[in-house]
């Protein structure tokens, strides 16, 4: 009877096995990764494919390359990114990065994204998602949401939290669900970059909103803000770059203390 | 942007596809619908040849088939039609498995769109029910759980992980189902039925155990 009540009560309750998705995210520029990757057996740490690789043989559930190539190239370098991964990788990954049309967007599918991820060209023109949504489907467009607090609401930016927007976080979430958005990726810019721990409060408010996945960003700096991430706000899956990057976190380790957690990860064939 | 443009824009950006080499290779039914880029990808990685299917003379040259797919069920069914391949690879006794909205082609009807179907699995094609603790689509990585003794689930431990991304599923059916995952209700996340297969993961994206199971396909 108590086990029942427990499963009742558990915020997971509801999900089948669905697994909660430990994503590692990659910047980077001319196909070549950036900011500090500190692996120790990596042959060249500025190869994003390797990277990826030691991600997924890790136990990675999923992966985001962010590419912040400035050139008019940037298309080109991109698919071929793109290709190289999906050569190499058997998870699935997600591309953003200066995706602003339909064509953009059509060759990244083409050469093997699952993905892609839209920012700032959503909110300049939110039109985008409904293309998009329809030329594609609902589960290849995840828009990514960098989110700051301003005065005392929360409130969409560009440009990496720099430029802020006429738009309440809330508000264009639901704007973007309701337009054919699959999936959320939230960062937190107030949180990003401290290693405090994620935005557990509007994270749970978002995830308690809509119907579609979450991924929480912004904060990550110990394997309990994952605990905490999960068991508070009960979104979907938890990004990180630095602590993946520098391995001040394991994925292994950090699958084994969300297990005894009681929160359902994906087991590694062994 | 018309099927034929996307036929050529597939053939332009799978540079890794490979020619059957004489036989005993694995065909891939090509009508239109969905990328196949990190499947051919899969297939070299497990050195399983493989080559294209787009006319009924194609099936002679291949030993096995996979329908991939991914999308609206009811707008693939009717690219499936285009093709006029349908009563051919209704007539197929060579091994097939459907991949996703693939899957999804073989059984008799999908919610989606209200559409008919191949017909070749009496069983139905549903939407998932909305609710608050289950959001669609049912996205990313659960359990399957084999019911029945086949090759397809050869080294796999029941209750391994396999990675999902769709909104309709196919129902549970004690004849059909090969192997169930539970999400809102239990679900078939594989068929069999004599030499047809079904899966509605995407074993090119599941890891090491979607790479067996292709592996183990190619070996049925």
């Amino acid at each position: 009877m108590s086990t029942i009540k427990q499963a009742l009560s558990s915020p997971f309750r509801g999900r089948g096995g669905l697994s909660k998705r430990i994503i590692p995210c990659l910047d980077v520029a001319n196909g070549r990764t950036v900011k500090g990757v500190n692996f120790v057996d990596l042959r060249d740490a500025g190869d994003p494919v390797e990277l990826a690789w030691n991600y997924s043989q890790q136990g990675a559930d999923e992966l985001v390359f962010l590419d912040i190539t400035a050139t008019h190239e940037r298309r080109k370098t991109m698919v071929e990114l793109v290709k190289a991964v999906a050569r190499q990788i058997n998870i699935p990954f997600t591309i953003g990065g200066g995706i602003n049309e339909i064509a953009d967007a059509d060759a990244l599918l083409n050469a093997g994204a699952d993905k892609i991820s839209i920012n700032s060209a959503a909110v300049r023109n939110p039109a985008l998602i409904d293309e998009l949504a329809k030329a594609f489907g609902v589960q290849f467009v995840v828009i990514a949401v960098d989110t700051r607090i301003n005065g005392d609401k929360n409130i969409v930016h560009l440009n990496g939290g720099r430029i802020p927007t006429e738009k309440e976080t809330l508000d264009w979430i639901k704007e973007a669900e309701s337009r054919g958005a699959g999936e959320i990726l939230l960062t937190s810019m107030d949180h990003d970059g401290t290693k405090g721990g994620f935005d557990n409060k509007l994270l749970k408010l978002v995830n308690d909103t809509v119907h579609i996945p979450v991924i929480a960003s912004g904060g990550a700096g110990s394997v309990q803000h994952f605990v905490d991430v999960f068991e508070q706000t009960n979104v979907d899956a938890a990004l990180a770059a630095s602590v993946f990057h520098y391995g001040e976190i394991l994925i292994p380790d950090l699958k084994e203390i969300l297990r005894q957690n009681n929160i359902e990860v994906r087991t590694l064939a062994s | 942007m018309n099927e034929e443009e996307q036929n050529i824009q597939d053939e332009q950006s799978s540079p890794l596809q490979t020619p059957p080499s004489g036989g005993g290779g694995l065909g891939i039914i090509r009508y239109g619908a969905g990328n196949i880029f990190s499947l051919t990808a899969a297939l070299e990685r497990l050195g399983i040849a493989y080559g294209m299917v787009y006319t009924e003379a194609d099936f002679e040259q291949f030993d096995r088939f996979i329908i991939p797919g991914v999308g609206h069920a009811g707008a693939a069914m009717d690219k499936l039609q285009n093709t006029g391949l349908v009563p051919k690879i209704k007539s197929l006794t060579k091994p097939v498995l459907g991949i996703c909205v693939g899957m999804q082609l073989l059984t008799s009807y999908s919610e989606e769109g209200d559409s008919n179907l191949l017909n070749l699995f009496p069983v139905r094609t549903l939407r998932f029910k909305d609710s608050a603790d289950y959001k669609v689509p049912h996205t990313g990585w659960n359990k399957v759980f084999p019911e029945k003794e086949n090759i397809l689930f050869k080294n796999i431990p029941s209750g391994s992980h396999f990675y999902f991304v769709h909104s309709y599923f196919i129902e549970y059916d004690q004849t059909y189902t090969l192997s169930s995952t539970d999400y809102n209700n239990k679900f078939s996340a594989s068929i069999w039925r004599d030499n047809f297969y079904g899966v509605q993961f995407h074993p090119e994206k599941s890891g090491k155990y979607g790479e067996t199971l292709l592996t183990n396909f190619s070996n049925i």
